[in-house]
């Protein structure tokens, strides 16, 4: 074993309820990269954010080079030598990129002094590490990258030996992946410290030399990359949960009421999230697609459901084309038969500040059975609540009462209630149980099983795998916005946590 | 000679009442820039007119009257400091509400004390901001040309005048030359980027508002102690909204601020010039389509005749950092 560069004893911290780190240790060895794994949501971001001071823990003590500091603030964590890049990047965007690398270490009160200081240095590492940027750039108007590489100069211009980055891939293409890998192996080479914290297993084996994992706030395992494989890796990362059991018949699939073809989305980062993709969904079945967060899911139903323009790509309702590359209407895709619950509750699926009875309607309000003339028609929509509110046992039975004020599950069961009951023929679900306590849960799945057997077809979207193979009769994976596979339900979960790792099959993952 | 002795008449009141423009849309544009938005800088103009008017009046000082402008002027930008950055209330209403506030209240105080209805007393020449003859105006007003634009135009206005314009390149000079300038005009794009650099957020915002503060307070003591001998109720008269409109129409930079300024000064000046003397080809306005005449121009400007203007990105969004 080397000197530690940090160590990390019993770190804790929690959001309000969310417990987003459970006493977390970690020991990270000099002038190594070491890699920090596991699922979104998993902590991994809290816990490098703690360590670069941007949030206190709650509990916990770190060492850097075996000292104890406190990390009171991100000023305390560069002057400890520790740099970070943020997933989201920390530039001012219409700064040039000079700027921005001196924002926070001009030197003097007076800029000049430095800029020039801050040209040089910036020469001098250019010539270092092969990071050639031009300085007088506006941030804006380079390619993520090259921003990208404006973050990690501003750490290495703060003199930091231990660079955090935080999914650095994620926007990136696969070239400059590449170029940056090299760029870390250099930095390595130099006697740096990294930590690179991903969901990408392809990305751990390839460059680090240690692996920590991490799931639901907890460290499960630290691994020599070397002694680890990708199998063991998407094991301790997925996990082995407690199975969810669900009581389920045969489907019998009947025609085809969804069908996509070539569907291609773009963010508004030009980014390709959904790439080229296309499958079918019938009557009377659910497809479920799995695949680790952030890879392209999101958008796809998005894209369906018609809040968010494609690029390219056919996509038929019932056998009537919807006009998803141009002016896809959500409300006129409901009339059609097509009811979407959206991934995000909060701000896509609820207005939190309504009433329950005036969210029960959201969407649903041009409806003639609940207008009165000119008015709603209140005394019509909060009998309807209500009867919603007893099918789907939605607690408390009030529904005056202001939607923020429910729990998760009821909330969720509120959303639900609105889509299900207006009988639709394809249902498109967004994470169905997110935040959802476990007895709603498995209400929720039983409504589910149930639209199918009437016949509905439902395409479920989760990042929770285990539910994705209770419910679906066929599973889709999807990875960096392709389909990479369809399996069965009872495809094992190292198989499936393998193709969303991105990892296409056994032979690719001996290399 | 008619039309030039007309020109200077115009160009010297454009600069007289462009003066306290300048001084308020510079206070907006540093509080801007750093992501808090301000309405209420008619209000603390007016705040910091009454202050110079009264410490003026009683200490028979007129720099002690600014003093006053600029003490009382930086409290209210505290007050809104306070409410936006500490408590993230919504900037609009903390700045209406300290308009409403010093509106009413300087009414109240000024009869209380001085009870001559809505003023503060006639301040003496020793009270006021005295007019600064430069070197050598009175010999070079024969020059041609020239001459009378150095004696007439340059050189007669009082001290503040020359403050306000000095402060133009200054605020450049501090926005993009010094380490405050960046750091404060990072803090008004993403607030994020200046919190990871490892500087405070807020503490940044409040010296912002600090800077807001003293130049308020400055337009206010031009008013109350330069335009005028004393403070008059409501003597702002919505020039604190004329110089919201300026730093806007100027897209928060410090010399286009001054131009912008120099423009709605001029109208002002016009409408004065003009509100009773019939116009060629049109006739006789009425006064009360002159006195609009800034008004109107500023709806027509903003309404799109600047292109888009991009607001500083931050702005007005109180710093959350936990999630």
């Amino acid at each position: 074993m080397g000197e530690l560069a940090i160590e990390l004893k019993g770190i804790d911290k929690s959001f309000g309820l969310v417990h987003a780190n459970k006493d977390i240790n970690l020991k990270v060895r000099k002038g190594t990269i070491h890699g920090i794994i596991g699922e979104n949501g998993a902590g991994k971001s809290t816990l490098m954010s703690i360590l670069y001071g941007f949030y206190q823990a709650d509990r916990g003590e770190i060492l850097v080079d075996g000292r104890a500091i406190d990390i009171r603030d991100p000023n305390t964590a560069i002057t400890a030598g520790i740099g970070m890049v943020h997933q989201h990047f920390m530039l001012v965007e219409n700064f040039t990129v000079l700027e921005n690398v001196m924002l926070g270490a001009e030197e003097s009160w007076i800029l000049n002094a430095g800029i020039s200081k801050a040209r040089a240095e910036l020469k001098r590492l250019e010539r270092e590490y092969a990071l050639d940027v031009n300085p007088d750039a506006v941030i804006e108007e380079l390619p993520v990258g090259l921003q990208q590489r404006v973050e990690i100069l501003k750490a290495l211009y703060r003199k930091a030996d231990i660079l955090i980055l935080d999914e650095p891939t994620g926007v990136l293409t696969p070239a400059e992946a590449d170029h940056l890998f090299r760029i870390l192996e250099q930095l390595k080479a130099q006697g740096k410290t990294i930590i690179l914290i991903t969901h990408k297993l392809r990305e751990i084996m390839a460059i680090t030399d240690e692996v920590s994992v991490m799931r639901r706030g907890e460290m499960v395992a630290t691994r020599e990359t070397a002694k680890t494989s990708v199998e063991e890796l998407a094991e301790l990362m997925v996990g082995r949960r407690v199975l969810l059991r669900v009581e389920k018949g045969e489907a019998h699939p009947g025609d085809v009421k969804l069908s996509v073809k070539n569907l291609t989305v773009r963010d508004s980062r030009g980014v390709t999230m959904v790439d080229d993709v296309s499958f079918e969904l019938r009557a009377g079945e659910i497809v479920g697609i799995a695949g680790v967060a952030g890879n392209g899911q999101s958008e796809l139903l998005e894209a369906i459901s018609g809040i968010r323009r494609a690029v390219s790509g056919n996509v038929h309702l019932g056998g009537e084309a919807i006009d998803v590359t141009g002016h896809a209407d959500p409300a006129e895709l409901r009339r059609r038969g097509l009811a979407h619950v959206p991934e995000d509750r909060h701000h896509v699926g609820l207005v939190l500040k309504f009433e329950e009875s005036e969210n029960a309607i959201l969407g649903y309000h041009d409806d003639p059975k609940y207008r009165k003339g000119f008015v709603l028609d209140i005394d019509a929509i909060r009998a309807d609540a209500e009867a919603n509110i007893q099918k789907y046992d939605i607690r408390p039975p009030n529904a005056r009462l202001k939607t923020a004020n429910f729990s998760g599950g009821n909330q969720q069961k509120i959303v639900l209630a609105r889509e299900m009951e207006r009988d639709p023929d394809v249902l498109i679900i967004g994470q169905p149980t997110r935040g959802v306590d476990v007895g709603a849960i498995e209400f929720i799945h039983k409504r589910i099983i149930e639209m199918r057997d009437q016949g509905k077809a439902v395409l479920l979207v989760s990042v929770e795998l285990d539910e994705i193979r209770a419910l679906s009769d066929r599973i889709l994976v999807m990875f960096a916005g392709r389909v990479v596979g369809e399996r069965k339900p009872d495809a094992s979960e190292g198989d499936l946590g393998l193709l969303m790792a991105g990892v296409e099959g056994p032979k690719e993952a001996a290399e | 000679m008619d039309y030039f002795q007309l020109f200077l008449e115009l160009a010297q009141s454009t600069v007289r009442l462009s003066t306290p423009l300048i001084l308020a849309a510079l206070a907006g544009l540093f509080t801007e820039r750093a992501g808090v938005f301000d309405i209420g800088l008619e209000g603390k103009m007016l705040g910091g007119a009454f202050a110079a008017g009264c410490v003026a009046f009683v200490a028979q000082s007129a720099m002690a009257g600014l003093l006053a402008a600029v003490v009382v002027s930086v409290l209210l930008s505290l007050v809104h400091g306070f409410a936006s950055i500490t408590q993230r209330g919504n900037q609009i209403v903390s700045g209406v509400a300290i308009n409403f506030i010093v509106a009413g209240s300087t009414v109240i105080l000024g009869e209380a004390w001085f009870r001559q209805g809505g003023r503060t007393p006639a301040l003496a020449e020793g009270a006021r901001f005295q007019v600064i003859q430069l070197p050598f105006a009175e010999e070079l007003r024969g020059v041609p040309l020239l001459g009378p634009i150095y004696a007439d135009l340059i050189s007669g206005h009082q001290a503040l005048t020359y403050l306000a314009f000095l402060m133009v390149p200054a605020s450049w000079w501090i926005l993009y030359r010094t380490r405050f300038g960046l750091r404060l005009r990072a803090v008004g794009e993403n607030p994020g980027a200046v919190d990871t650099a490892g500087i405070s957020v807020i503490w940044m915002r409040y010296r912002a508002v600090i800077c807001c503060g003293i130049l308020c307070g400055i337009a206010g003591a031009y008013l109350s102690l330069a335009a005028n001998a004393g403070w008059t109720k409501g003597m702002t008269a919505g020039k604190g909204y004329i110089a919201l409109a300026a730093l806007i129409f100027a897209k928060w930079k410090p010399v286009p601020v001054m131009f912008a300024c120099l423009l709605f000064g001029f109208l002002d000046a016009f409408a004065i010039r003009y509100q009773s003397t019939p116009l060629p080809l049109i006739g006789k306005v009425p006064v009360q389509l002159m006195q609009a005449l800034p008004y109107i121009l500023t709806v027509i400007l903003l309404a799109g005749f600047i292109g888009k203007a991009i607001p500083p990105r931050a702005g007005g969004v109180p710093y959350v950092k936990e999630r």
